[in-house]
């Protein structure tokens, strides 16, 4: 059973996709239904990774190999590690609690919207667990389609626009992505007589600091505009504003994931050498740091409440890059936390700014104020998540982010500094949102008549608010999963390579 | 004559049967439909003996006929296979549409037939004038289908200026050929290679040569500068006509280039590199911007297809083995995708709409989901997007280039790519994010929708498992 439990959770969203296209058009009802319950059970399913996952096995486990395009050297090869793991649980558990979250808000073409979100899932799925470069780069690839339909016909006024800005942005950058990884096929291939694309034989290969280089730069360009990084953000704002509830949080809690994920598994085992040099650190680090400030201090200007979510993630995705280039254990580790703490609380504040635009049809902060007295359980929820999201302790944003500055400072005083800076920021706008937004009189009639969260919104909130209590309160059981994961890419750093060209 | 001279013979004696027996059906018989079922008779023959000279081919290696004017090899019955397909697919989408032209004629079937025959030369032949006549065959034929619809003004203009260009393209082709038999003294390739291989690349006979000859086919690929006919003539011609004139004429072009340049005159290497290499540069340039702005949507897949024809004409600049076999994908995938999404374009053909702009997709994915979904899958494909086909195809480019170190030509490559994609999805956006303006269903016949559902089969089916064209590829590609 075990044998195959990943390609199942890997392609069942798409099975219950192409179950979707059979289901005729006129009944709606059965279409949520069945959208619904394909993602419950992919969440179930993926749920029984956790008892047999070994926590500290060496290496990848659930490794499924089957070869598949060996002319050029392509395997199914797919595995996980801790950090893949608690990712897929996220990728799992949002894209269940979206597609649940969706029950009501979308009256035309359900089957298509649907569709889209479980290929969306399975494209996500399979970035995390692919351990042979071409299958990643098809997975990696895949994940823009549905994305592009689901910003394109469900999204805002603009939608049109932000939809293929996103595509034709991310798409540049995975292009250059696919050259680097082309180009260390065929350094791998002229060393050694083989071609293929297997990570675990790729890290082998060690090869001169410039051209590592060089290659590092193609996979940054790749992974830099999925995270987003600054300079290459400006496509996030766009898509997050113009995207539906659902795009936005599959957008901001999974697929920028993709990117950091990638400098993980991929760029730092097999550019070691490139990812150490004092050009990339200090790049990356620079980088990472003008997008916590850069992200907060536009924050602080906004007018649109989903907008200020939207440059938050770049603020806040600019910490878990600033971790991962760090390069030591407590970096990476912090990192990752983040990043799953990010996907729960920025889910979240997606969610309840999409809860608020259903029931008012704006999202500009000024439209609001006093929203604490007629919403009191929306107000409550609103409250915890921007505390785990501004870092405050007992919640998993501070976790991660403690974390991550405690691996900053060991590299550079300078990087943990302005990090605290942005956390201190961080707290200023999401504080002033909450005070703009929940507090004060209630000024517009039309905010009087809100209703409170219904059960359904409710019970899409509520898993979301447990994980942040409990990854704030009781980290361990994280730390546990990530940290033997992200030790062994540690070691790789330094770990000697015996292949030369 | 042995057979297997008669084995070489056969698919264009059978194109040629079949296309006077059209001729004579037609004659006697008011049903169209009589001479659809006889054309699908002769394809099915076709295809049978395509698969007894793979058979004979792998078991015996490449034979020849016709004194050794004709060969069957790899190149040959591969290139051939795709230009069946491209005929099949012809058949299937022509019905509907000549019937809403009101030209729906007999003589139409048997031109294609001649024309396929014609490529069958230009494909097979190792001897300059076989070669020639099958590239004239061709061309002639396809004068004829361009300017099918008599009484359409602008298909005239269209086929006017295809003629005069296409004569022009032909006339540089046969003062190069004149020039490599003045070297050789012989009209056999293979006699020519050795004359070249003697002479070296630069001498100055050799050189001119080679580039008239060159240039010429490169009009018949529509590769910038060399594209001006192209983009009337797709808009002008009946759409069928205009998808197989996009994609067998093209594959059979393509495959003389394979045949003369990378094959037998490897020696000349230094002089139609840099050519085809300033080819390919300026036709995905010119293509791609061209295409940006085209609201025409037949205008559009004209430049687009110049774009492709970039894309394989890098693999020319690559060059190895790895770039051969991906040249040979590129044009199977190419072919296909292509023509499945002329399958669309023509079944837009409908009462009152000529179905020519981009605004005639507006709202299809309402009107016709599944119609509609299988172009995005198309056209997905085109823009070179995993996991379909496209992207099997552009892989290869890619990789042949970073093989060879072309680092700066696959970073223009990459580039193009994503810019394709906008163009392609200006279509996907009229189709999904636009409501329709009629009401008018489209004629998606029996012959549409099968062409369809094929074309988005293949193109799936190869994009996710590409290893069986691969491996056959491997034995084949010398």
């Amino acid at each position: 059973m075990t044998d195959h439990l990943l390609t199942l959770i890997l392609f069942l969203p798409l099975v219950g996709m192409l179950a979707l296209f059979l289901i005729p058009e006129g009944n709606p009802r059965l279409i949520r239904l069945s959208a619904n319950i394909t993602s419950a059970v992919v969440f179930a399913v993926s749920l029984c990774l956790i008892p047999v996952f070994q926590l500290n096995a060496p290496g990848f486990q659930f490794v499924e190999r089957a070869t598949w395009i060996p002319s050029i050297g392509a395997q199914y090869l797919i595995g996980i590690d801790g950090i893949s793991l608690a990712l897929i649980l996220l990728s799992t558990l949002i894209s269940f609690l979206a597609i649940l979250s969706s029950w009501k808000s979308v009256p035309e073409r359900a089957k298509l919207y649907y569709a889209m979100i479980l290929l969306l899932e399975t494209g996500v799925i399979g970035v995390f667990v692919s351990l042979d470069l071409f299958l990643f780069y098809i997975f990696w690839d895949l994940v823009l389609i549905p994305m592009y339909f689901i910003i394109g016909i469900f999204g805002g006024p603009r939608r049109s626009y932000a939809a293929i800005k996103f595509f034709l942005y991310t798409l540049l950058g995975s292009l250059f992505l696919l050259l680097g990884i082309l180009a260390l096929y065929f350094r791998y291939g002229q060393a050694t007589g083989t071609y293929t694309f297997e990570l675990a034989k790729l890290t082998q290969l060690s090869l001169p600091l410039h051209i590592e280089q060089w290659i590092f730069w193609a996979f940054f360009i790749g992974f830099a505009v999925k995270v987003p990084m600054v300079p290459l953000h400006t496509w996030l704002p766009d898509a997050h504003v113009e995207a539906p509830t659902a795009g936005s949080v599959l957008l901001a809690s999974l697929m920028l994931k993709m990117g950091t994920y990638g400098f993980i598994r991929f760029s730092l085992p097999l550019f070691p050498k490139a990812s150490a040099s004092a050009a990339v650190m200090n790049t990356m680090g620079t980088l990472s740091l003008i997008a916590i400030i850069y992200g907060a201090l536009i924050c602080l200007t906004q007018r649109d409440w989903k907008k200020l979510v939207a440059y938050s993630s770049v603020s806040h995705m600019g910490f878990c890059t600033l971790g991962i280039f760090a390069l030591n254990l407590n970096g990476i580790t912090g990192s990752v936390i983040l990043q799953i703490s990010h996907g729960i609380t920025t889910g979240l504040l997606f969610f309840l700014v999409g809860f608020i635009y259903d029931r008012r049809h704006t999202r500009e902060i000024a439209d609001f104020g006093g929203l604490a007295q007629v919403m009191p359980i929306f107000a409550t929820v609103f409250a915890i998540t921007a505390f785990s999201s501004a870092g405050l302790p007992l919640l998993s944003g501070f976790i991660g982010e403690f974390t991550i500055l405690s691996g900053a400072f060991a590299v550079s005083r300078v990087w943990a500094l302005v990090g605290v800076l942005g956390v201190i920021l961080a707290a200023a706008y999401l504080l002033w949102l909450y005070q703009r937004t929940m507090f004060g009189p209630v000024k517009y009639d039309a905010n009087r008549a809100l209703r409170d969260l219904s059960p359904r919104e409710r019970f899409v909130v509520f898993p979301l608010i447990i994980l942040t209590f409990a990854i704030g309160i009781y980290p361990t059981p994280l730390f546990n999963l990530v940290r033997p994961a992200a030790s062994r890419i540690v070691q790789q750093l330094s770990a000697p390579r015996v292949l030369q060209p | 004559m042995t057979a297997r001279d008669y084995l070489a013979l056969l698919p264009p004696l059978l194109m040629a049967i079949f296309g006077c027996a059209t001729l004579l059906v037609d004659f006697v018989t008011r049903h169209k439909r009589s001479l659809v079922l006889l054309n699908v008779f002769g394809l099915v023959l076709m295809a049978y003996a395509y698969v007894r000279q793979w058979q004979t081919l792998s078991a015996h290696g490449p034979f020849t006929a016709l004194q050794g004017a004709v060969t069957v090899d790899s190149l040959a019955i591969f290139t051939n296979s795709v230009i069946w397909l491209a005929t099949a697919g012809l058949l299937g989408i022509s019905y509907r549409y000549l019937e809403f032209v009101e030209e729906h004629r007999g003589e139409y079937y048997a031109v294609a037939l001649f024309a396929q025959c014609g490529m069958y030369f230009m494909t097979a032949s190792v001897d300059l004038v076989a070669l020639f006549i099958g590239l004239e065959l061709t061309a002639i034929s396809f004068y004829i289908l361009v300017g099918f619809t008599r009484r359409d003004r602008q298909a005239n203009e269209a086929a006017l200026k295809y003629l005069l260009l296409g004569a022009l393209s032909s006339a540089f082709v046969v003062y190069g050929f004149s020039l490599l038999y003045g070297i050789a003294g012989s009209t056999a390739l293979s006699t020519i290679s050795l004359a070249v291989r003697q002479r070296g690349a630069f001498d100055p006979f050799v050189l001119l040569g080679i580039l008239t000859a060159t240039v010429g086919l490169l009009f018949k690929i529509s590769a910038v500068p060399f594209h001006t006919w192209a983009p009337d003539a797709y808009e002008g011609a009946p759409t069928p006509v205009t998808a197989y004139l996009s994609v067998a004429s093209k594959v059979a072009a393509f495959a003389v280039l394979i045949r003369i340049l990378w094959l037998d005159l490897p020696f000349a290497r230094p002089v139609w590199e840099p050519v085809l290499a300033a080819a390919a540069i300026l036709s995905l340039t010119i293509g791609s911007i061209a295409a940006l702005t085209q609201d025409r949507l037949k205008r559009l897949f004209a430049y687009s297809s110049i774009a492709h024809a970039g894309y394989i004409l890098l693999g020319f600049v690559a060059g190895t083995p790895l770039a051969l076999r991906g040249v040979y994908v590129y044009l199977l995938i190419y072919a296909v995708m292509n023509f499945g999404a002329f399958a669309v374009l023509a079944s837009l053909r409908r009462h009152g709409i000529f179905g020519d702009n981009l605004s005639d997709l507006r709202g299809l994915s309402q009107s016709h989901p599944t119609h509609a979904a299988l172009f995005v899958v198309l056209l997905l494909s085109l823009a070179g997007m995993p996991p379909t086909a496209g992207f099997i195809a552009k892989y290869f480019i890619f990789a042949a280039l970073i093989e060879t170190g072309h680092i700066a030509l696959a970073v223009i490559a990459a580039v193009y790519a994503a810019i394709s994609l906008y163009i392609y999805f200006r279509l996907v956006r009229e189709m999904y994010l636009s409501r329709a303006e009629t009401r008018e269903p489209i004629a998606a016949s029996l012959g549409v929708r099968l062409s369809l559902a094929l074309a988005t089969a293949i193109t799936v089916l190869l994009g996710v498992f590409p290893e069986p064209l691969l491996h056959l590829l491997a034995g084949g590609s010398r």
